[in-house]
C-alpha cells in the first residue's frame, strides 16, 4: 500500500547512549512503514553534510520532521548547520527557491520542564510555540506548511512505563499525519498536536 | 682447526666487525667499506691476527653470497624477471662482452698472451654481486632505476660464469698446464666420469627440479614443518633447502648462486615467503660480513708497497674501462643522468668470481702466479673502493648532474613565486602536497628519489634532486622568498638537519615537520618549530573511530572521543617533554628509551584520565537536581 503522505524523519541526538525519551521514541517509529529515519549525528559526525543528498530527500517526502531534544530552547548544533546549509537560497526559498513549496513540516522535541511552566511569568517567560517561533518562520519562508509540535514535557520525571505511553503516541501522531486522518482545521488551531490524539 | 682457536677466530671477526662496522655507518661509509676496513685491520699486513685460513673463511663466507640471491629471488616474481628479460641479455650481454674485449686487448698489449688475455677480460668484467647488492640495498636504490640495472647486469654475469668456467681450460697453454686437466669436454661427477650432452641432460633435469618441487613440494613439505610449530626446525628447513639447492648445482657444474636465485624466484608466490626471508635475512648478513672480512684481509700489501705505481695504474684502468662502457651502455638503454652515474660506478669494480677463476685459471695454467696474485690485489681494492666511488658520485656528481638537468625548467618556473617547500615526497609528503596543490598552491618539491621526481616534472612541479639536507639546494628552491617549508622526510637526522639549516639561514621561514616518534618530537619541541604531527597519529585514530563504530559507539560520540584523546595526547607530549627536560639521563641507553617512553606515556594517561570522560549534553546530575527540585510542585499540581 502506498502512504498518502511520505515522511522524513531527521533526527538530531549528539549524545543517543545517554538519551531516556528521544531513543524510545525513534525506536518505535523506526520501522513505521512510509517513514524514512535519518540518525543525522551519525551521518555527519564531522558535520560535513551532503548538501545535494538532504535536499534530493526532502524532495521525495511529503512531510518532514525535525526530531530533537529542546537544547536552551532550541536545538542541537548540527540542526542549525541542516538549516543553514541544506535550505539553499534557490532551493528552498527566493524567487526560484520552490523546492518545498506546500511541504508540511513539525517540530518533535523533548524538554525536561513541565508544560505548566512554560509560559509562565515565573519560571519560562516563553511558551514553547513561542520558543519554537524561528523554526516556524524559517518553514513560512520556504512555503511550507508548519505543524503544531509533539513535545515531551517533564521527561526528567518520566517513569519507563509514561516514556512508553509517549512514543505509543508519537507512533499515533505520525501514522495519522502518513495517513491523512487529521482535520486541517485542527491542525491550524491546535497548539501542540499531542492535543489531537488525547 | 682446534675448539680454542676456533673461539679466538670468533671473537677477532665478530669484534672486528662490531667495531668497525657502526664507525663506518656512522661516518656514512656504509657496511660494506666498515667490513673490508676491518678485514685490513685483523688481516697479516697490520695486526696479523688472521692468516692463510682468511682464504677458507672467503670460501665458506662465499655462501652468503648465494644466500642474497636466494632472498632476492624471493622478492622478484617471475612475471617481474621475465619483463626485466632485455636489460639482462641485452645491458648485461653487451657489457660483459665490451668490458671483456677492452680489458682483454688492454692485457694483451702489456704483453699477456691471447689465451691469459681472454681469461683476463672475461674475469674482470664481473661485478661483485656482493658489494653492489649490499650497497644499493643499504642505500634503498633496489627498485629505481640504477638499482634495476644493476641487478640486470649481476644476474646475466652469475649465469656467465658457468661458460667461462668451461672455457678457461680450453685456453691454457700446455707448457704452462700441469696436465691434470687434458680431457676438458670430461667432467667428473662424483667419481664418474661423464661426457658433455650427459651434462646438459643433467643441467636441465636439475634445473626442472628446482622448478617443479618449488612450484608443487616446497609448500607441502614447509606446510608440515610449520605445524610443529618448532621455529628453529622451520629455520632449518628454510637453511637446507637454500644449502641443498646450491649443492645440487654445483654438483651438475652450474652456479649455486644462480640456482638459489632459481629457487628464490620460484618460492616467490608461496605463502611461507615472509617466514624464509626472515630466516635466511640473519645468516645472509653475518656471512656476508665473513666474506667481505675476508677479502680485505686477503689483500696483499706487500705487493702494493713493492710497486705501488703498476698496482694503482691497473686499478685505474680497470675501473675507468668498466665505468667508460657502463655508461655509455647505460645512456643506449635509456638511464638518466645521475643514476646513470650510479649505474656505472656501482658496477665498476672486480668481483668475487674473480677469485674464483683467477685461481682456477691458475690452476689450469692460462695466468701466472704473479699475475694471478696482482689481479687478486686490484680486484680486492677496486671491490673496496666501490662504497667510495658511491658515496662520491651521492655526495659530488649527482648533485651536479640533477643541476644542470635542473636548470632551464628553474629558469621557466621561478618566474612565479613559490611560498612553499616540501621536503621529502614519499607516503607522507604525498598525501600533504597533493593537498595543498590540488588547493591552488604552488610547491618545490625536494626529494632524493629520481623516480619521483620524474613523474613530478612531467606534471609540471619544480622539484629538485637531494635531501635538502643542503643549504645550496634549500636557497635553489627559494627559501628566501618561501614563506612556509613543510618537512616531511622520514628520516629523523635528515629532519633535524633540514631544520637547523633553515631556522639558522632563513628565520622568516615557517617550518612545520612531520615527527617520527618521541624522541624526535622532543627535538622539533626544542627547537620551536612552528607546528608538528606525529605521522601516524591521525590514521591511526581515524581507524580507532571505525573500531569503537564496529563495536557499538554511535559515530558521532566515537568521533568525539577521537577529538578529546587528540587535546589530551599533545596535553600529554607536553607533559612528557618538561619531564624529559628534566631527567635527560634516563634517556641515555637508547635500546631502554622505546619502553621507557611508553612507561611514562601510559602514566601520564592513567593520570589524566578524566580528561578523556566526554561530559557534553550530559544530563545525569541534572536529572537528579530536578528530581529534588521537582518533586514537591509535582505534589502541589496533583
Amino acid at each position: 500500500m502506498v502512504p498518502k503522505n511520505k515522511i522524513l524523519i531527521l533526527f538530531f541526538h549528539p549524545l543517543l547512549h545517554k538519551s531516556r525519551v528521544n531513543r524510545v521514541l525513534i525506536n518505535a517509529v523506526n520501522e513505521l512503514g512510509g517513514v524514512n529515519c535519518r540518525f543525522m549525528y551519525d551521518l555527519y559526525p564531522d558535520y560535513q553534510i551532503d548538501v545535494r543528498e538532504e535536499q534530493e530527500l526532502l524532495m521525495q517526502h511529503d512531510i518532514i520532521i525535525w526530531q530533537h531534544p529542546f537544547y536552551w530552547y532550541s536545538a542541537p548544533s548540527l540542526l542549525k548547520e541542516w538549516l543553514d546549509l541544506v535550505l539553499e537560497h534557490g532551493f528552498a526559498f527566493g524567487k526560484e527557491g520552490r523546492a518545498l513549496e506546500g511541504k508540511q513540516v513539525m517540530s518533535a522535541i523533548s524538554t525536561g520542564g513541565r508544560r505548566d511552566i512554560y509560559g509562565s511569568e515565573e519560571k519560562v517567560k516563553f511558551s514553547v510555540r513561542a520558543l519554537l517561533a524561528p523554526f516556524e518562520q524559517t518553514a513560512n519562508l520556504c512555503r511550507m506548511h508548519y505543524l503544531p509540535p509533539f513535545v515531551s514535557h517533564g521527561t526528567y520525571l518520566l517513569n519507563e512505563e509514561q516514556i512508553r505511553n509517549t512514543a505509543e503516541e508519537y507512533k499515533r501522531v505520525l501514522k495519522g499525519l502518513r495517513d491523512g486522518n487529521f482535520p486541517m482545521e485542527d491542525l491550524i488551531n491546535a497548539e501542540y498536536i499531542n492535543d489531537l490524539i488525547s | 682447526m682446534d675448539e680454542q682457536s676456533f673461539f679466538l677466530n670468533a671473537i677477532v671477526y665478530l669484534l672486528a666487525a662490531v667495531i668497525s662496522v657502526p664507525v663506518a655507518k656512522r661516518l656514512g661509509f656504509g657496511s660494506v667499506l666498515g667490513y673490508l676496513i676491518a678485514g685490513m685491520i685483523i688481516g697479516p699486513f697490520v695486526l696479523g691476527f688472521i692468516g692463510s685460513e682468511g682464504d677458507d673463511v672467503m670460501h665458506f663466507a662465499e655462501f652468503g653470497v648465494v644466500m642474497m640471491l636466494f632472498l632476492i629471488g624471493l622478492e622478484l616474481k617471475p612475471n617481474l624477471l621475465w619483463g626485466m628479460r632485455k636489460s639482462i641479455f641485452g645491458l648485461g650481454g653487451l657489457q660483459l662482452l665490451l668490458s671483456a674485449l677492452a680489458i682483454g686487448a688492454v692485457a694483451i698489449a702489456l704483453g699477456q698472451s691471447i689465451g691469459a688475455g681472454v681469461a683476463i677480460g672475461l674475469t674482470l668484467g664481473l661485478s661483485s654481486t656482493a658489494i653492489v647488492l649490499q650497497t644499493l640495498a643499504e642505500k634503498g636504490l633496489m627498485k629505481q632505476a640504477s638499482g634495476k640495472a644493476s641487478f640486470s647486469v649481476l644476474l646475466l654475469q652469475d649465469i656467465a660464469v658457468v661458460p667461462i668456467l668451461a672455457l678457461i681450460p680450453l685456453l691454457g697453454s700446455s707448457s704452462l698446464a700441469p696436465g691434470h686437466n687434458t680431457h676438458h669436454e670430461v667432467q667428473y661427477i662424483g667419481n664418474v666420469a661423464i661426457d658433455g650432452w650427459v651434462q646438459v641432460a643433467l643441467m636441465l633435469s636439475v634445473i626442472t627440479a628446482i622448478v617443479v618441487g618449488g612450484l608443487y613440494l616446497v609448500k607441502y613439505f614447509f606446510r608440515i614443518i610449520a605445524r610443529t610449530g618448532l621455529r628453529e626446525v622451520f629455520t632449518a628447513a628454510a637453511l637446507l633447502l637454500v644449502i641443498s639447492t646450491a649443492a645440487l648445482m654445483e654438483l651438475v657444474g652450474l652456479s649455486p648462486a644462480l640456482g638459489a636465485f632459481l629457487a628464490g624466484v620460484v618460492l616467490a608466490n608461496n605463502e611461507y615467503r615472509h617466514e624464509m626471508e626472515a630466516d635466511i635475512e640473519p645468516f645472509k648478513g653475518l656471512l656476508l660480513g665473513l666474506f667481505f672480512i675476508s677479502v680485505g684481509a686477503s689483500m696483499d700489501f706487500s705487493l702494493l708497497g713493492s710497486s705501488p705505481g703498476m698496482i694503482l695504474s691497473l686499478l685505474v684502468a680497470l675501473i675507468g674501462i668498466k665505468f667508460v662502457i657502463l655508461f655509455i651502455l647505460g645512456r643506449i638503454f635509456g638511464i638518466r643522468g645521475g643514476q646513470n652515474t650510479m649505474f656505472a660506478f656501482s658496477l665498476a669494480q672486480g668481483g668475487e668470481f674473480a677469485f674464483v677463476l683467477v685461481s682456477f685459471s691458475a690452476d689450469n695454467g692460462v695466468l701466472t702466479p704473479e699475475t694471478s696474485s696482482i689481479l687478486f690485489l686490484v680486484v680486492a681494492l677496486s671491490m673496496a673502493l666501490t662504497p667510495l666511488l658511491l658515496m662520491l658520485n651521492d655526495k659530488l656528481i649527482m648533485p651536479q648532474v640533477c643541476k644542470t638537468e635542473n636548470t632551464r625548467e628553474e629558469d621557466a618556473i621561478d618566474e612565479e613565486e613559490t611560498p612553499l617547500i616540501i621536503a621529502g615526497f614519499g607516503r607522507f609528503g604525498t598525501v600533504l602536497g597533493r593537498f595543498l596543490i590540488a588547493n591552488g598552491m604552488s610547491a618545490t618539491i625536494l626529494d632524493d628519489n629520481p623516480d619521483n621526481i620524474d613523474v613530478l616534472r612531467k606534471f609540471g612541479f619544480k622539484v629538485y634532486y637531494g635531501d635538502a639536507t643542503r643549504a645550496d639546494l634549500l636557497a635553489s628552491a627559494g627559501a628566501d622568498k618561501a614563506k612556509v617549508l613543510i618537512v616531511a622526510v622520514d628520516d629523523r637526522e635528515k629532519s633535524m638537519k633540514i631544520i637547523d639549516l633553515a631556522q639558522r639561514n632563513y628565520p622568516h621561514l615557517k617550518i612545520l615537520s612531520r615527527a617520527m616518534d618521541m624522541e624526535h618530537t622532543y627535538e622539533l619541541m626544542d627547537r620551536g618549530v612552528d607546528g608538528f604531527k606525529r605521522d601516524v597519529f591521525e590514521s591511526s585514530l581515524a581507524l580507532g573511530i571505525e573500531a569503537l563504530t564496529h563495536l557499538g559507539y554511535n559515530k558521532y560520540r566515537a568521533y568525539r572521543l577521537a577529538q578529546t584523546f587528540r587535546i589530551h595526547t599533545s596535553r600529554v607530549d607536553n607533559e612528557l617533554y618538561k619531564h624529559h627536560k628534566e631527567d635527560e639521563i634516563k634517556y641515555l641507553f637508547e635500546a631502554n628509551k622505546y619502553v621507557l617512553e611508553l612507561e611514562e606515556l601510559f602514566q601520564a594517561e592513567k593520570e589524566d584520565a578524566d580528561h578523556l570522560r566526554d561530559e557534553s549534553w550530559d544530563i545525569s546530575s541534572r536529572l537528579e537536581e530536578a528530581k529534588e527540585f521537582n518533586r514537591p510542585s509535582q505534589e502541589e499540581s496533583r
